[in-house]
């Protein structure tokens, strides 16, 4: 044990000293770390901790509800699973975009263009990645809850449209709100939420879209939620009735049975749509939430053109039905009497050219009432003749043809009644008389849509009132548009659109026993049979006729009026005119089940001698304008432009 | 060996007192850290292990400490035979073979082998007999260092081997090494470096590598890094209140009960909190310094300030890693930090400290 006290060495109390130095310079440099991080940067990473533990996830808010007049539910909405990428932590979302958009098989690029478009958003609002996730991928985002932090699912509400197409075209659609929309939207709309893209999905957009809620999280560091810290509620958009009968539809819907067209039903009296019909539809369950590029281009290349709502959107020739406004012209400008007929031969000479009637045997003498209930077209020519073109515009623009009805649908469009103005203005060029004689049977440059056709026609029953048509219930106020008619116009008009279901008429076989069933029927030519020929046989049909009825009941101030679009039906009288005659047969079935009653059919003969003029309806009289000069060209109209091979076509046969 | 003469009444009370406050701080930590995790309860434990260092210390401030060097060699050898145990038997936790099981207890072999080495370490710098170090005699105290180490390395507990270094680097200086010496070792280490860098597993080069830029992989080291620092900067001048830390409280602090235990001190006691510990924790040190000024032979001076090495070293490394100053390494903040052989390691080199202040009047 020596060697413990043979050491006589003095402690190195100098290093020891240095040592303790070194300890304490090391601890002040340390204090000072803790100082910088604590209170002078104490604030930022606050908010790096709040960050942290705090996630934002919006509350989606359910659309509101469609339902019919009847409040049965036509649109509702189903939970579905929507995937959002948390934006936080940039840098973290950077890192995994690789895995992300390999697990959920989106295009990494994709994902950029969004992280892109919400560049201006706050951050903790996350972007949508993808509606509908699957099984899938809800899989794949709960098995890499750990390492793709920035992955987050969220419940949404997803709209559940009737199938097959059913009332598609009135219902529209939803989709990711556009850059417009958003921007049109004034801080309303964000990129990702969803509106109504068409039909009353967007017209009514602000009604029915909610406003999502916020709630936010507490998380720990696995992303798993441990506590809420507040939540803004979401507030669900608000139902909507619609004045659609679902009953109606039905029947619409079936009558059409996979022909291309329209059907257009309403209440004149109220100017509510009873039903909407047109063919063919989309389904919008397929692109409810982000239709596929391919789908989308196949739907707008369609020859059929599928997108198109045909009953507020094509814009036909009227063909026969516009005899109707003919008639009312006729009458209400007393340019000619009321007792004017003409012989019909089978066709008749204007300007130098033959006009053929649709029966080539002739009608014999005619006078307005057989020449609506036989569709006399040499009767019509005689009539625009004499009329002149500004005349048939005046009438036919006061009758609701030529504008927008007005109906709360967006893309409305407003059809053409041609004109001397109109041509000088649209075409430059003069108005020549033989294009009046087309224009007299609803050909030539004439267009309307079959919802014009259902409002004039029901606002010429009615005595001249127009009431915008409109979906909503409970819409107001609703326009309404007055150009009283004689009381004497109306019933002769009237009583002719009953001869032609009634009588020996057009549309004699859609008879409703007990019900007042006026209509009347249209065919309108596309091209020529001329150029029909020469294309030969596999266009036929492409480039046939579009079928047109008219119908309403009861005879004198309806209560319901159907236009029938056909496209290549041929026959206004076979295609078109049983669809009507149904739709207004379910009308009545309802109303007869509801009210327990039967309506029979006024047999008696309505005179026009015996009917009295109302006197405070004065009619108002057209421009007595005079049609320009007589030309031996045939008029050249919009549609025939495309076709230069067809200008000809009023000299076949004309329409019934 | 001379007569057992000392008395309790020359126990260093202050000593003790800081130490146990130092615990009382980390116990409350590791009851907020735990509290609703499935960890709960833990401060129990942390405060048995409190009570049996303290009787391990009581034990061994009796024991003159001269006796304890007296069987170095011996605890040397079996200290190896202990760590090629653990390397064979031992039970692998946090991807290193360091734990062992004795008595139902299992312990951390190469903590109770920190205390070995400082005692070698001390008789053998104490039978220097000249007033500089020579050359022989630094190689002779690295080779004796150099084994243990290694055979820590091989665990693989990087963090542990390291904190032995600073034993040596004190000793040697205390020693009278030459500041020749001293930079040629600089220079040797520093040429070994790329060695050493070939040799460490690739979870160390990425934790050197995120100590560097540790923005470029936020999820792992760096990560942890960041939210410790998050923790520690939120905090503020007064902190969030005990269980209230937020970073602390939703996990986001890595391993907050044990080393990054200063991290949840900071968030949930803020600064002020931080400079009571660090000025309990500098104490602590300056203490032990001072008790090797006074000691009554070199053979006490190298006991206590081996002893001071180490902790100083585990003090300053644990809380210079939690704001980010240096890599991110597994080693624990002594007293504080949850874990039973590492607390008992504390508690037992300050009986060593104890039963030298016990003798320092040489009579």
């Amino acid at each position: 044990m020596s060697y413990w006290f043979g050491n006589e060495h003095r402690l190195p109390q100098a290093r020891l000293t240095f040592l303790t130095y070194l300890l304490v310079g090391l601890f002040v440099v340390l204090v000072l770390g803790y100082w910088k991080l604590q209170v002078l940067e104490a604030d930022y990473y606050a908010e790096l901790a709040e960050r942290n533990r705090i996630r934002t996830v919006p509350i989606n808010a359910p659309r509101g509800k469609i339902l019919d007049r009847e409040g049965r539910v036509l649109v509702d909405n189903y939970p579905s699973f929507s995937i959002l990428l948390l934006r936080d932590d940039l840098r973290e979302v950077e890192r995994t975009l690789p895995q992300i958009a390999a697990g959920l098989n989106i295009p990494e690029e994709e994902i950029r263009a969004r992280l892109e478009a919400a560049r201006h958003e706050p951050q903790f609002r996350p972007v949508v990645l993808k509606h509908e996730a699957t099984p899938a991928d809800i899989a794949f985002i709960e098995a890499h809850r750990r390492d793709l932090t920035a992955l987050e699912l969220l419940m949404v509400y997803r709209r559940r449209y009737p199938r097959d197409g059913f009332l598609a075209h009135v219902i529209g659609y939803v989709g990711e709100a556009s850059e417009q929309q958003i921007e049109r939207s004034g801080g309303r709309l964000r990129p990702g939420d969803i509106v109504g893209k068409a039909g009353l999905e967007r017209q009514y957009n602000d009604i029915l879209m909610g406003t999502d809620g916020l709630r936010r999280l507490v998380v720990n560091s696995l992303g798993r939620e441990v506590g809420r810290l507040d939540e803004k509620e979401a507030i669900p958009g608000q139902p909507i009735e619609i004045t659609i009968d679902y009953d109606l539809q039905l029947v619409a819907e079936a009558g059409l049975a996979g022909r291309k067209g329209a059907v257009v039903a309403l209440d004149p009296r109220t100017g509510e749509v009873l039903a909407m019909v047109s063919h063919p539809a989309p389904d919008p369950n397929l692109f409810a939430i982000r239709i596929p590029p391919e789908e989308w281009r196949r739907l707008n290349e369609d020859s059929d053109r599928p997108m198109l709502n045909r009953a507020i959107q094509a814009q036909l020739a009227p063909g026969s039905v516009f005899k109707i406004m003919m008639g009312a012209a006729m009458l209400e400008s007393g340019v000619l009497p009321e007792r004017f007929s003409v012989f019909c031969p089978g066709f008749g000479v204007f300007y130098g050219r033959t006009f053929r009637c649709w029966e080539k045997q002739g009608h014999g003498q005619v006078d307005l009432h057989r020449a609506i209930v036989r569709s006399c077209d040499v009767f019509f020519y005689n009539v625009g003749q004499r009329l002149g073109i500004d005349r048939i515009a005046f009438y036919a623009q006061q009758l609701g043809l030529g504008r927008r009805t007005g109906i709360d649908l967006p893309g409305e469009e407003a059809g053409l009644v041609p004109s001397a103005e109109w041509k000088q203005r649209a075409l430059r060029q003069p108005w020549y008389a033989g294009e009046t004689i087309s224009v007299a049977i609803g050909q030539g440059a004439t267009t309307a849509t079959p919802l014009q056709l259902a409002y004039s026609i029901g606002g010429i029953a009615s005595g001249g009132v127009f009431r915008q048509p409109h979906l909503l219930k409970n819409y107001s106020p609703v326009e309404e548009i007055r150009f009283p008619l004689a009381e004497r116009t109306v019933q002769k008009l009237a009583q002719g659109m009953f001869g032609v279901v009634n009588e020996d008429g057009t549309a004699q076989r859609s008879r409703i026993a007990g019900v007042e069933f006026c209509g009347k029927t249209g065919t309108s030519q596309l091209i020529s049979f001329d150029t029909l020929r020469r294309l030969g046989g596999h266009l036929a049909r492409r480039f046939t006729e579009n079928a047109w009825f008219v119908g309403y009941a009861p005879r004198i101030n309806p209560e319901v009026v159907v236009a029938v679009l056909v496209e290549h039906g041929e026959h206004g009288s076979s295609a078109a005119a049983p669809i009507a005659r149904d739709v207004v047969k379910a009308y009545y079935d309802k109303k007869s089940a509801r009210e327990g009653q039967r309506y029979t059919v006024e047999l008696r003969h309505h005179d026009p001698e015996q009917a009295t003029m109302i006197a405070e309806l004065q009619p108002r009289l057209a421009p007595e304008t005079v049609s320009s000069a007589a030309s031996r060209t045939p008029a050249v109209s919009r549609r025939q432009s495309a076709e230069p091979g067809s200008a000809h076509r009023s000299t076949d046969s004309g329409t019934r | 060996m001379r007569a057992e003469r000392v008395t309790f009444r020359d126990f260093d009370w202050w000593l003790l007192a800081i130490a146990l406050s130092i615990c009382a701080i980390g116990i409350l930590e590791i009851y907020s850290a735990t509290q609703n995790t499935s960890l709960a309860g833990m401060h129990w434990r942390q405060m048995g292990w409190v009570a049996l260092g303290l009787i391990g210390m009581f034990i061994l401030a009796r024991v003159d400490y001269h006796a304890v060097l007296d069987h170095a060699p011996l605890l040397y050898l079996s200290s190896l035979a202990a760590l090629v145990a653990v390397l064979l038997f031992g039970e692998a936790r946090y991807g290193a073979r360091s734990w062992i099981f004795i008595a139902g207890l299992s312990l951390q072999v190469s903590e109770l082998v920190k205390l070995v080495i400082i005692i070698v370490l001390a008789r053998f710098f104490s039978e220097v007999r000249t007033d500089q170090l020579m050359l022989a005699d630094l190689v002779k105290a690295t080779v004796l260092t150099a084994v243990p180490l290694g055979l820590i390395l091989l665990q693989p507990d990087f963090g542990t081997a390291v904190m032995i270094l600073p034993a040596l680097a004190i000793g040697a200086f205390l020693a009278g090494l030459q500041w020749k010496h001293a930079v040629a070792a600089i220079l040797i280490v520093l040429l070994l470096l790329p060695v050493g860098w070939s040799m460490l597993k690739p979870y160390q080069k990425e934790r050197i590598y995120t100590f560097f830029q540790p923005e470029e992989n936020p999820q792992s080291t760096g990560y942890q890094t960041l939210q410790s620092k998050i923790a520690v900067g939120s905090g503020g001048f007064w902190g969030k209140g005990i269980g209230q830390g937020s970073q602390n409280q939703l996990g986001f602090v890595p391993v907050r009960w044990s080393d990054f235990i200063f991290a949840a001190v900071a968030e949930e006691l803020g600064f002020s909190g931080v400079f009571i510990t660090l000025l309990l924790l500098l104490a602590l040190l300056l203490r032990l310094v001072q008790h090797a000024q006074r000691a009554a032979d070199r053979a006490g001076m190298f006991v206590v300030m081996g002893v001071a090495a180490v902790l100083g070293i585990h003090v300053l490394w644990n809380v210079a890693m939690v704001i980010g100053y240096v890599p991110v390494t597994g080693i624990p903040l002594p007293l504080m930090s949850y874990g039973g052989s590492a607390t008992l390691f504390v508690f037992l080199a300050l009986g060593l400290v104890m039963s030298v202040r016990l003798r320092r009047f040489v009579n």
